[in-house]
């Protein structure tokens, strides 16, 4: 029998109340990475030998009052600033806290009222300290909405996500909607899944809740295997409950039994929390044989990847789901009609899931009213690379590069981490799918159809920003490793293809191209793109196609001049002496055939990149090894 | 079936046996039962392949399949400490190759050598730990460091060498 929600969710407000603060530590992966559990527990031990009253786990039976909740939060998104703490309602966050700093903490703030200066954010504009999330223009120009919850609530508490109106959505989808009119609502909303390919999700349910077969199932994809990408983690460590409450409402609007949460291996901390969630939630009976009291059921099962990028696909994670090698299947049927176990089955994306509880509570109307009119709602992007706030963000569709970059980010910068305001080359946008956006896109309204018009596409959502040092054909030849490396084999052209194309990338940056290079490359991408037989193949050479469009002469240099304008490439450096180890002995100038050395005997030799052919003689000549390059 | 598990010899499978069990010889839960077989041995010892094979009445072809598809399972013993150095997008745009390189010379590993001969550390690469906020990240066993510079890396292997009293 379930517990009536309204009664979980006073109790827990009830007995939040009796605390005087609320210090929450996150302990999302990259602040426990940062050592933020040995935080927490200096404050437990440090609260405690000043005499303070600290819960660390909020109990609904006690009514004494307290000085204090501590407790723990999913990745608040500014991991690189982490350990983050922060202090209700004094609101306080702390940034990069230690162990050592626990006691200023505890002394100030806890006992004295009073914020702990050094431990603020400071805002690298103003050089002014930022007291909390207010201030701190990382947070304040976000449209935080899907991620609100997590770094706020406590992910191992399904009470506290209740006392949030959590569960309510799932309960109106039950109670008093039926399929048919939840998948209308998700339907007008216009919710585009976040997965990477923007279907609208409503199509998708609908399509499934129209099938005969009874058993259905529904799939949460939280495999989030493009490299640079990590929101999907962090909804699922922040706030497991609304993924699985996104799964119900998906359960009732198909008509679906069971389900499956799909987490990737190298998140253990998403598998545990979720695995917990799902638990908590059987035993307040919001999951089970009877759900919100309509006698339908709903379990759900949680399964660990294995380690196979391609597992995301669909059609390939459903395989693997069965037991077997995760490889694709030609669509149609789409899993919607015939999917896992050969029943139709929903697949979507962790972060589509999540929001689906918020449309149900607010109405479609209210969804649409954010982001574009194609695709609207928020979007989490993983923002890192050269940029100075690398982390979690969220923002409306529609949000310009510009925006994201110099404003959320904080600005481009330099190979040392120091700002370079005209460092800005590229951002790389959705991992091995995508492609790349250049200055010239800085002031595009970004969302789905705008992306992909010009040969990008939203993908997972990963945004990695380079700077003036970055080569873009090493940019490619990266991505082309990955999807190289990661293709299952099953089709030609995406097994031979990528190879081939890895391949000429290699004699690129390696300086044995020719005229015939780049001609070629461009074929073979069109040919994997048309006859590969899934997603992988399909978008592994956008990439190169987006590079090539965009940073042309950058190949040029590569092929015809055998430069590498950023000096990356190792092959291509021009050579240099190294004035220290130069004896002068003037025998690399005698050996240049084309003049490039001069110098002084018995003094350092200096060589003229400009008129420099990089035969590399100078550099064999050279007995001292003062030439390196070439 | 039954005879498989009967005639498995004692200790040796006792525990795989008990995974079998666990998972009601359901020959769908291939992939979990791979998986708790390799946290108890590290590894996929082809003997006990063939045990799981029978045991869910599947060609032991399909089995190795499965096993070879999927890159967390190993088929060769691995280090006592696993070190994965990732090389996703963020990591590598922040220099996750000088990590390569410079473990790789602390242990002297290099080309198809991912093991010390000692069998104390496995070095590999991943394409993402989903911490890329920290580039470039690397994980020891589970604990995941992160913004590690080859001096960094170096100075926590030296930390676990002492550990084992290296
Ligand atoms: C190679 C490949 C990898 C994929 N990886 C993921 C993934 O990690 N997570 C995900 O949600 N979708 C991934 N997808 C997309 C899924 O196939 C599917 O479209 C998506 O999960 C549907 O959910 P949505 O409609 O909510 O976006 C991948 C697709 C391909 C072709
Ligand atoms: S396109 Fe690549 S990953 Fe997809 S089925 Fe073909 S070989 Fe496998
Ligand atoms: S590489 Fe060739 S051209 Fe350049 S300095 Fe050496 S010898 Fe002269
Ligand atoms: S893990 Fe703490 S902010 Fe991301
Ligand atoms: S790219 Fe290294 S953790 Fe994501």
């Amino acid at each position: 029998m379930m517990e009536d929600l309204e009664t979980v969710g006073s109790a827990y407000l009830e007995a939040s109340r009796r605390h005087a603060r609320r210090i929450v530590v996150c302990a999302g992966t990259g602040c426990m990475a940062n050592g933020a559990m040995k935080v927490l527990a200096a404050l437990r031990d440090e609260a405690g030998a000043h005499g303070l009253d600290l819960e660390t786990e909020l109990r609904f039976e006690e009514t004494r009052e307290r000085d204090g909740l501590l407790t723990r939060s999913g990745c608040q998104g500014f991991c690189q600033m982490g350990p983050l703490v922060s202090v209700e309602p004094d609101g306080i966050l702390y940034c990069k806290v230690r162990p050592a700093d626990v006691p200023e903490i505890v002394r100030e703030t806890l006992l004295g009222g009073k914020a702990v200066d050094r431990l603020l954010y400071r805002d690298p504009a103003t050089g002014d300290a930022c007291r909390g999330r207010e201030q701190i223009p990382f947070y304040a120009l976000q449209d935080r909405t899907v991620l609100k919850a997590c770094g706020t609530l406590d992910p191992e508490d399904v009470r506290e996500y209740v006392a949030h109106g959590g569960y309510q959505s799932a309960a109106k989808a039950f109670r008093q909607m039926t399929p048919e009119a939840v998948c209308k609502e998700i339907l007008e909303s216009g919710l585009r899944g976040r997965g990477g390919g923007g279907f609208p999700t409503g199509r998708k349910w609908e399509l499934a809740r129209i099938q005969a077969e009874p058993r259905k199932y529904i799939v949460c994809n939280g495999d989030e295997g493009d490299p640079g990408a990590f929101m999907d983690r962090s909804v699922m460590e922040g706030n497991p409950h609304a993924v699985l409450e996104g799964m119900m409402i998906a359960a009732r609007a198909v008509g679906a039994q069971e389900g499956y949460v799909y987490v990737r291996a190298e998140y253990p901390l998403a598998v545990a929390r979720v695995r917990r969630a799902v638990a908590d939630a059987e035993a307040l009976g919001l999951l089970g044989d009877d759900l919100f009291g309509t006698g339908l059921p709903f379990r759900v099962h949680v399964m660990e990847g294995a380690g196979a990028f391609v597992c995301g696909e669909e059609t390939a994670l459903l395989a693997s789901i069965e037991g077997q090698r995760g490889m694709p299947m030609p669509k149609p049927p789409f899993p919607a009609q015939s999917g896992l176990f050969g029943k139709p089955t929903i697949i979507n994306n962790v972060e589509t899931l999540a929001t689906v509880p918020l449309i149900l509570a607010r109405g479609a109307a209210a969804f649409k009213a954010v982001g574009t009119a194609g695709s609207p709602g928020t979007k989490t992007f993983a923002l890192t690379g050269h940029v100075a706030n690398t982390g979690l963000i969220e923002v409306p569709f529609g949000t310009t590069l510009r925006h994201i970059v110099h404003e959320v980010g904080g600005g481009v910068t330099a190979k040392d981490g120091s700002a370079d305001p005209a460092g800005f080359k590229a951002v790389q946008i959705g991992g091995p799918s995508g492609g790349c956006l250049t200055k010239a896109h800085l002031d595009l309204p970004m969302d789905f159809d705008n992306l992909t018009r010009i040969g990008a596409m939203v993908g997972s959502g990963g945004l990695v920003v380079m700077n003036q040092d970055t080569c873009m054909v090493q940019v490619a030849k990266f991505f082309m490793q990955f999807t190289q490396n990661e293709s299952c084999g099953k089709c030609v052209p995406c097994r031979e293809g990528t190879r081939q194309m890895l391949a000429l990338l290699e004699d690129i940056v390696e300086g044995r191209a020719t005229e015939e290079t780049l001609p070629l490359l461009e074929t073979l991408a069109r040919n994997v793109k048309l006859g590969a037989l899934c997603g992988l193949g399909k978008t592994a050479p956008n990439p190169v196609l987006s590079t090539l469009e965009h940073f042309r002469d950058e190949y040029e240099a590569h092929v015809t001049r055998k430069v590498c304008p950023s000096r990356v490439c190792k092959a291509l450096m021009t050579p240099a002496i190294e004035a220290s180890l130069c004896k002068g002995c003037t025998l690399c100038a005698r050996k240049c055939p084309v003049g490039a050395i001069a110098g002084e005997r018995k003094a350092p030799h200096a060589i003229d990149p400009g008129k420099c052919i990089r035969c590399g003689a100078c550099v064999d000549a050279c007995k001292f090894n003062a030439i390196t390059g070439a | 079936m039954e005879a498989a598990t009967a005639t498995a010899p004692g200790r040796k499978f006792e525990k795989v046996v008990q995974i079998l069990d666990a998972h009601q010889r359901d020959r769908t839960r291939l992939v979990p039962i791979l998986q708790a077989v390799q946290e108890e041995y590290r590894y996929l010892p082809e003997e006990v392949m063939t045990l799981v094979a029978t045991s869910l009445g599947i060609p032991p072809a399909r089995v190795y399949g499965v096993a070879t598809f999927y890159s967390h399972f190993a088929l060769e013993p691995k280090g006592k400490y696993v070190i994965r150095i990732c090389d996703g997008t963020a990591c590598h745009v922040k220099g996750s190759q000088d990590l390569v390189d410079a473990l790789q010379g602390g242990l002297g590993l290099g080309g198809a050598r991912k093991t010390t001969p000692d069998m104390m550390f496995t070095l590999e690469t991943v394409s993402c730990l989903g911490a890329c906020g920290l580039a470039p990240a690397m994980v020891v066993n589970e604990d995941v460091h992160g913004q590690v510079s080859p001096a960094v890396a170096i100075e926590i292997l030296d930390g676990i060498r002492r550990s084992e009293g290296m």
